[in-house]
């Protein structure tokens, strides 16, 4: 946490939104030759990704890949771990995010994350928690944030449950209402990218089911990329999927082709139980 | 019944070689609770004595003892309200400077500052808890007071006279002086219990927070200090105690009179100070009598702070079910 790399401050002028969105199969964000260090230690090298708008895109491979470490460049949160820094582009919209001019608070805001526990803020109610993205950024507007708070919970499809407690703490809420009570926080400042670093891995089959479901929904106004250790999950939920193994990215296609015609024999190795 | 008595009968038969086991336990968990005993008995007997010594002011004054401001040896005439005032008053001072000094330094030391700088000042603010008072006191008066007369005194009743609480002569020894002295004692107290606490709160807070684009500033705001609040006003009452019971230093700097004045640079006194000062010299039974009242009430005094202050944190806890485990 310590060794915060300077960022830009406050004030550096925000990133240009993208005017619309258009087709679905626009690249929404590029990863081009990423190397992700913990000090001498390289625990991503070189790997080259784009990932299409309102298209889910999963990254699978062995524990300890350097899966997480990935997704944490993606939004800047790589940097913050204790001597965490990154070799080469990540683009957002054509811009990199590691560009000088760039603001890493700005950016977290458009490239929201899901973390793999549940991570609800416990002194704050429900309300409270999917609005705390708004109030960091000086959105304070009973009215706007009451109908955000509602549209994100409708999103994360939580709404039902919890629309006559807004006011009860967050701990109140099951595991796996507290991770979509995170899902709806993270979407709340409308993002444009969500990350999801094995958002079911501490959740029971039918919560999982849930939020497996919920991807379906999201990726109609977002792009997503997800980290599952579960074959099944990436099968089923994602258009596309990348295969790691120890830092390295070996391959990357359209999840059916990835499943069922592997190019790649660590690849059709990993897929078919045979390792990891 | 039978089945219990069967049961009892039983055992002797089924006694495997773990029970042997059983028996150095069975002396360790004996020793622990005699000590677990001898702590409210100790407790118990602390408050009969106090109990009997102050009988005699009980039955002369009664509890109009407690609002009574008169304080006259030789009239024979006692009133602690003072010193109940004094002693509220000093800790609140105390505890105004104290705290959010003391919770910036917990804040910059375990989210803010280099990984070299960490050890050493929690290092050196540990030491600071070790100095004895009468150390503090002597500090108090030969360089605390004299840079207070001269300098910070008037300059206060200069910008916030308009408030009865700056106006008056300045003596030196003060109210004031007296919650200054105690705000130093205490903060390493408050600032290494709250650094503990903050050091517990997860780094998954400091992360979803962070990943919602806030600051370093704003993700403990929104999410460190809220997780450990309920610890961090442990560390307050921790730091409220010390400043309640403390005498020495407070004795020689609070002026030592038994008045209440509106002004903070006016001297007053504490009932632990008081204690300390009159016992030895007290004249006749009724005074020491009346000193045992008024140890008595400190031990009230404390009791209630105290039991306020749970109540507190029990309720804050109530919201937040980690961040009761933080204490
Ligand atoms: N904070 C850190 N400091 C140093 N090395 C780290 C740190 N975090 C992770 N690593 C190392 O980086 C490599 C990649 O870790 P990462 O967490 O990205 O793997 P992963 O693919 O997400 O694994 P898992 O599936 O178990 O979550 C591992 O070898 C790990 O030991
Ligand atoms: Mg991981």
């Amino acid at each position: 946490m310590s060794d915060l790399q300077p960022v830009a401050s406050r004030t550096a002028p925000p990133l240009v939104r993208a005017p619309a969105r258009t087709s679905a199969s626009e690249v929404r964000m590029e990863t081009v030759e990423v190397s992700a260090m913990y000090g001498k230690f390289t625990a991503v090298k070189e790997v080259s990704l784009r990932f299409a708008a309102n298209r889910v895109h999963a990254l699978i491979g062995p524990s300890g890949c350097g899966k997480s470490t990935f997704l944490r460049a993606l939004n800047r949160m790589h940097e913050l771990s204790e001597h965490g820094w990154i070799t080469g582009r990540v683009l957002l919209d054509g811009q990199d995010i590691y560009g000088s001019r760039v603001n890493a608070m700005q950016l977290r805001r458009r490239v929201g994350m899901v973390f793999q526990r549940p991570t609800p803020f416990p002194t704050m109610s429900i309300y409270d928690n999917v609005a705390a993205g708004l109030r960091v950024h000086g959105r304070h507007r009973r009215a706007e944030l009451d109908t955000v708070v509602e549209q994100s919970l409708q999103q994360a499809a939580l709404w039902d449950e919890v629309k006559e407690r807004l006011r009860a703490s967050a701990m109140t809420l099951s595991g796996g209402q507290q991770q979509r009570l995170c899902i709806a926080r993270t979407v709340a400042p409308s993002p444009d990218v969500v990350l999801l670093d094995e958002p079911t891995a501490s959740l029971d089959p039918q919560s999982t089911q849930r939020i497996e479901e919920l991807l379906f929904e999201l990726k109609r106004d977002y792009t997503i990329v997800i980290v599952t250790h579960n074959m099944q999950q990436a099968a089923r939920v994602s258009d596309t999927t990348s295969f790691f193994y120890m830092g390295t990215m070996v391959e990357s296609g359209p999840t059916r082709q990835i499943f069922t015609t592997p190019a790649d024999e660590q690849t059709e190795a990993y897929i078919t139980g045979r390792f990891g | 019944m039978t089945a219990i008595t069967e049961r009892k009968l039983a055992r002797p038969a089924d006694r495997s070689p773990l029970d042997h086991a059983s028996y150095g336990d069975r002396i360790f968990r004996g020793l622990l609770t005699l000590g677990a005993v001898t702590i409210p008995l100790l407790l118990g007997f602390l408050v009969l004595e106090l109990w009997q010594g102050a009988r005699l002011a009980m039955g002369k004054f009664g509890l109009g003892f407690v609002t009574n401001s008169v304080w006259d040896p030789v009239a024979v005439q006692f009133g602690a309200f003072p010193l109940i005032f004094g002693t509220l008053l000093s800790s609140l001072i105390a505890l105004a400077i104290a705290v959010p000094l003391s919770l910036g330094v917990a804040i910059f030391l375990t989210e803010f500052s280099p990984e070299g700088l960490r050890q050493p000042v929690a290092f050196l603010i540990g030491l600071l808890a070790a100095i004895p008072s009468v150390v503090y006191g002597l500090w108090g008066i030969f360089v605390l007071i004299p840079a207070l007369r001269t300098t910070a005194f008037p300059l206060l009743r200069e910008v916030l006279g308009f408030l009865p609480l700056f106006r008056g002569p300045i003596y030196g020894p003060s109210m004031l002086a007296a919650g200054i002295i105690l705000a130093i004692m205490v903060m390493p107290y408050v600032m290494s219990v709250s650094r503990e606490v903050l050091l517990a709160v997860p780094d998954t807070q400091r992360e979803a927070a962070l990943a919602l684009g806030a600051t370093r500033w704003e993700a403990v705001i929104t999410a460190v200090v809220p997780y450990a609040r309920s610890g961090i006003i442990g560390a307050v009452i921790l730091g409220l105690g010390r400043a309640l019971g403390e005498t020495m230093a407070v004795t020689m700097l609070i002026g030592n009179r038994h008045e209440i004045a509106a002004s903070l640079f006016a001297p007053g006194y504490t009932m632990a100070a008081a204690i300390a000062n009159e016992f030895s010299e007290a004249v006749g039974d009724v005074h020491l009598s009346a000193l045992a009242y008024v140890a008595f009430l400190l031990f009230v005094v404390t009791v209630l702070v105290n039991a306020g202050a749970r109540l507190l944190i029990w309720r804050v806890a109530r919201g937040s079910a980690a961040g009761g485990k933080a204490l």
